[in-house]
């Protein structure tokens, strides 16, 4: 889903029509009132830049005359509509089309004095930045990551030396701001090169802290960090905070081993029957659930807590604490020692891979450790998995 | 990160202190505090803690550090 924009300085507007160059259109300075989307010409204060084809954005609250044109001020705070997208993009809900357009965009009161704060185009993103900026006046330069947040954009190069140089000579930023500087959030120099961005657009790049919230203190200071300010940490709400989107990665494969567990649990003496399938399905379906919490959920969560390096393992303990609740519950219904063996195993082989999975969302694994990783635990999980089966089949004879 | 520790002596990070100029962008760019400056040049001071994001090989201006993270 492209959203190009044309425009000189950005556009905070969303929609299928041409670009437009704001620069020929004649706008008329808004009124300072925030009004609705719809209603009679005196309660719409941003009427004057109506466009056939384009909505305004809720988070804009007014433009700014600039060198480059028109620029559009947003708002500092999120509104119920952005705080309830938040929620459903942690959730995984549309999160690969939760966007902004990038281009130049102002906060509080910025002038030519006014520093550069660039940022990727996923919302997300976005709305933290500008809700974490206090009572700072700057410029922000959101550049085209396809809707990916900062540090992963770079990673994929699309956080770029090239996207900056270019963002920067689109929005014709030596037209708004005196000054040669932008600031690049830190996690941005994976896929920034200083030297090259000054070479290429004249503007030298300073490396912000890591958190935006870091940002002011950041200016206050001089634009000098601290080395608190520099390094990444994985507190408790951040993996938390994760949790959900790694159930969400974890659904679709779930559903079809849900399937494949009530299949497998209906085959038994007469050699099918749907009332064992359902029972007993029932039964492996819990073993699944186990897993699942297990794994992407209480080991993220209890990360530094849980002995070995290794996530596979840690994903083995925790699946092995996880399983040994869960046996109590479903040893009847398994149909004794082997059917209760079946399902523990596969409890923690879901745990322990699931677990393996969270690497990708950590911030301090490398992916010369995870390949290592995954070289060791993916034969162990399908074997383990495989065995389980095994038995679980058997333990209906 | 001190609390974080992941697996040890898999990093493919290399510097090439010949080659540096002691810049420091390194040291600055680096979310793990993996280089320290000593003596006007940069040196891996914590080589575990490396996750090879690749921040410091894009902005050495010498191309003194090498890192090959496969997919990242």
């Amino acid at each position: 889903m492209e959203n190009k924009a044309n425009d000189q300085g950005g556009s905070p507007f969303q929609g299928k029509g041409p670009g437009l160059s704001t620069g020929n259109v004649q706008i008329l300075p808004a009124m300072q009132m925030s009004g609705s989307a719809f209603g009679p010409e005196d309660t719409r204060p941003l009427a004057a830049h109506d466009r056939p084809g384009y909505v305004l954005c809720r988070y804009v609250d007014h433009f700014i005359d600039t060198g480059a044109g028109p620029v559009p001020v947003v708002r500092r705070e999120p509104d119920r509509g952005d705080r309830l997208s938040t929620i459903a993009v942690r959730c995984g809900i549309r999160r690969h089309r939760y966007m902004v357009s990038p281009g130049l965009y102002g906060i509080g009161t910025p002038d030519a004095s006014s520093e550069v704060l660039v940022t990727a185009n996923f919302k997300l993103t976005f709305d933290h930045l500008r809700s974490s900026l206090g009572s700072v006046s700057a410029w922000i330069l959101v550049l085209d990551t396809r809707g990916v947040n900062v540090w992963c954009a770079a990673g994929k190069k699309t956080f770029s030396t090239r996207e900056l140089v270019n963002r920067i000579q689109e929005s014709f930023l030596e037209k708004v701001v005196a000054h040669k500087r932008v600031i690049v959030p830190q996690l941005g120099a994976t896929g920034v090169s200083a030297r090259q961005v000054e070479k290429l657009s004249g503007f030298r790049v300073v490396y912000g802290p890591v958190r935006a919230c870091d940002i002011p203190v950041f200016l206050t200071s001089g634009r000098k960090a601290d080395k608190a300010m520099r390094q990444v940490t994985f507190p408790l709400f951040e993996r938390f905070v994760l949790t959900p989107v790694e159930l969400h990665g974890a659904l679709k494969m779930a559903g079809i081993t849900a399937l494949v567990l009530f299949v497998l649990s209906g085959i038994g003496p007469g050699i099918f029957s749907f009332h064992a399938a359902w029972e007993r399905g029932l039964v492996s379906l819990a073993a699944l659930v186990t897993g699942l919490i297990s794994g992407a959920v209480l080991t993220p969560v209890l990360l530094p807590y849980i002995p070995s390096k290794k996530f596979a393992f840690k994903g083995i303990v925790m699946g092995g604490l996880c399983a040994l609740l869960l046996v109590p519950m479903i040893f009847k219904g398994a149909g004794g020692m082997t059917g209760a063996a079946a399902l523990v195993i596969f409890s923690i082989m879901v745990s322990s891979h699931l677990a393996m999975n969270f690497t990708g969302a950590t911030p301090f694994t490398s992916p010369s450790g995870v390949e290592k990783e995954m070289k060791q635990s993916l034969p162990i999980h399908l074997a383990g998995v495989l065995v389980s089966a095994g038995l679980w089949v058997y333990s209906a004879f | 990160m001190k609390d974080f520790r992941y697996l040890e002596d898999v990093a493919t990070l290399l510097l090439d202190e010949q080659k540096c100029i002691g810049c420091g962008l390194c040291t600055e760019v680096c979310p793990h505090a993996v280089f320290e400056m000593h003596e006007n040049k940069a040196r891996i001071v914590d080589f575990n803690a490396c996750m090879e994001c690749g921040a410091c090989v894009g902005n050495c201006p010498v191309d003194a550090v090498s890192v090959s993270p496969g997919v990242g």
